[in-house]
């Protein structure tokens, strides 16, 4: 059994990508989706590890896992949206839509 | 071999999208290619044979978070970059620019050695629980392994991630109005399309979100697929006005944020009542026991993840119920 | 019909010539997105490809399908898929207009 080495190598870039995008980045917006992208990396080698052949069903324990952790991301990047918003007042107008 | 060459292209691409979105300096074009970051991500799943996964990416990480980023986007300057005080160009601060930036390159490259090495070396695919599991899953109660997994075999995980959702949301609406907290970015009220496509979809989003939690026991599927489905409905009916947004004011609307984790906490110690462990549910009322956490826990996600797109209470006068 | 066809060679080349097409209207819908002059232009060539090619594509999944429900369900899919393009095709013109964007003409 192959362990499908092109989306473990595409994990392991998505984490190194991310983690640098969080340190790195000025933008908040900006870290909050590379912070999103380093848990996709994670999730991505999890679940490669959990492969075993286009046949034979995959080990369900590390899905599960998976599942539960987009879900805890999604409620970490709300809340972290949410303190973005308060920390960077709005536009005051809405330049792009001029009043017609 | 072609499917080969697919894995790899596909690989490249979620590769190539990521550093894109990290290295445009429009937001808006990065948001979107993060929501086409997503829908790649559920083919990958889909190609890894993770297809609970897969909805679960579709409908979650690419669908909702991609409307919570536009929608935070939309609601806050987009130039507030914060910018150091007195002159960027100055030697100094280039140098700790230069300096930091070194450092934290040098601890991602670190982690990225690190990582190479475990892919190499994970040779033994033969290690892992998956047999384990199949014996056991004829007294899970559901077929789904994943579903027998979340609700059954690690139940207490799930129980905890209940409690993560539901902090999320009480974290988000103690900060308070958001500043603009009108979910509808422009003034203008929706056009007979739109409301003609919101009144078609709401009874079939509503149907396909029962039927993806009813199909989650057998097939790819389950409670929070099924309760990211019902979400999107929730948001198209805030968005476009039809339904007010909610407040968590009303006693009805913080009893269905709450309907999941409770039911959950009921079954859970209510079956040491009956002489059992925590969670311990007795096989002969799995499956009916399984299937009554799991549509409590699809009301409750669903309207979690609508109070957090909405991201905080009203900003009006009256607000003397915290 | 379909039931009886399942097996031959001709089944397998039509479902397979559908999915080809379906590929063919989604790389010219592309083409079309990263080629044409203005927003307008632009959305013309998404839902084209959008609705033509998802079409041929749900055609040739349902020819290669094993029961009615499946058929059911992709035909679902694209109907639902069609709804929201051509909405949100709509959303997106109008707010071009509102935005005062003005429609390419062969002169500039």
């Amino acid at each position: 059994m192959e362990l499908p080495i092109a989306y473990a190598l595409a994990g392991a870039i998505l984490i190194v990508s991310g983690l640098g995008g969080v340190l790195l980045s000025e933008h908040i917006l900006r870290k909050i989706m590379a912070l999103n992208i380093l848990g996709s990396g994670v999730f991505l080698l999890l679940v490669t590890f959990a492969y075993r052949s286009p046949d034979s069903p995959p080990d369900p324990v590390p899905h599960a896992m998976v599942l539960t952790g987009i879900v805890v991301a999604v409620s970490a990047t709300a809340l972290a949206l949410s303190l973005a918003r308060h920390l960077l007042p709005p536009s005051k107008t809405p330049e792009k839509f001029p009043p017609p | 071999m072609i499917l080969g060459l697919f894995d790899f292209l596909l690989a490249l691409a979620l590769v190539g999208l990521a550093w894109r979105i990290l290295a445009t300096s429009d937001l808006f074009q990065g948001v979107i290619l993060f929501i086409v970051f997503g829908l790649l991500m559920a083919v990958a799943w889909s190609r890894l044979q993770a297809f609970d996964i897969a909805l679960a990416e579709a409908a979650i990480g690419a669908g909702l978070t991609g409307a919570l980023l536009l929608h935070t986007l939309a609601g806050m300057e987009q130039a507030a970059v914060p910018s150091p005080a007195s002159n960027p160009a100055a030697p100094r601060f280039v140098a700790k620019r230069i300096l930091t930036n070194g450092i934290l390159g040098l601890l991602t490259l670190i982690v990225g050695a690190t990582l190479l090495r475990c892919i190499r070396e994970i040779k033994r695919p033969e290690l892992g629980v998956r047999e384990l599991v199949m014996e056991e899953l004829s007294a899970g109660g559901v077929s789904n392994p994943v579903t027998a997994v979340l609700l059954n075999f690690r139940a207490y995980d799930t129980l905890l991630e209940m409690a993560v959702l539901l902090v999320a949301v009480v974290g988000a609406w103690s900060l308070g109005p958001l500043p603009t907290s009108d979910p509808r970015p422009t003034a203008t009220a929706p056009g007979r399309i739109l409301l003609g496509l919101v009144r078609l979809l709401s009874p079939i989003i509503l149907l396909v979100a029962c039927y993806i939690l009813w199909a989650g026991t057998g097939q790819p599927g389950g409670a929070f697929q099924a309760g990211a489905v019902l979400s999107a409905a929730g948001v198209l009916l805030v968005v476009t006005g039809v339904l007010a947004p909610p407040t968590l004011g009303p006693l009805y609307q913080r009893a269905l944020l709450l309907t999941g984790l409770v039911t959950f906490l009921a079954v859970s110690l209510g079956v040491m009542l009956a002489g059992r462990d925590f969670l311990e549910y007795p096989p002969a009322s799995s499956p009916q026991l399984i299937l009554l956490i799991e549509s409590a826990l699809m009301v409750s996600i669903a309207i979690t993840l609508l109070c957090l797109f909405v991201g905080g209470p009203r900003s009006a006068p009256d607000n003397s119920r915290d | 019909m379909i039931v009886l066809l399942n097996e031959g060679l001709i089944h397998d080349a039509v479902a397979t010539l559908c999915l080809v097409a379906g590929a063919l209207f989604f790389f010219a819908g592309t083409v079309g997105l990263l080629r044409f002059p203005d927003v307008y232009s632009r959305l013309h060539a998404l839902t084209k490809a959008d609705n033509l090619g998802l079409g041929l594509i749900i055609l040739g999944c349902a020819l290669q399908a094993d029961s009615w429900q499946i058929i059911g369900k992709l035909l679902l899919i694209w109907l639902l898929a069609l709804v929201a393009s051509t909405t949100s095709c709509h959303l997106v013109a109008q707010a071009a207009m509102r935005m005062r964007i003005e429609p390419w003409t062969r002169h500039e």
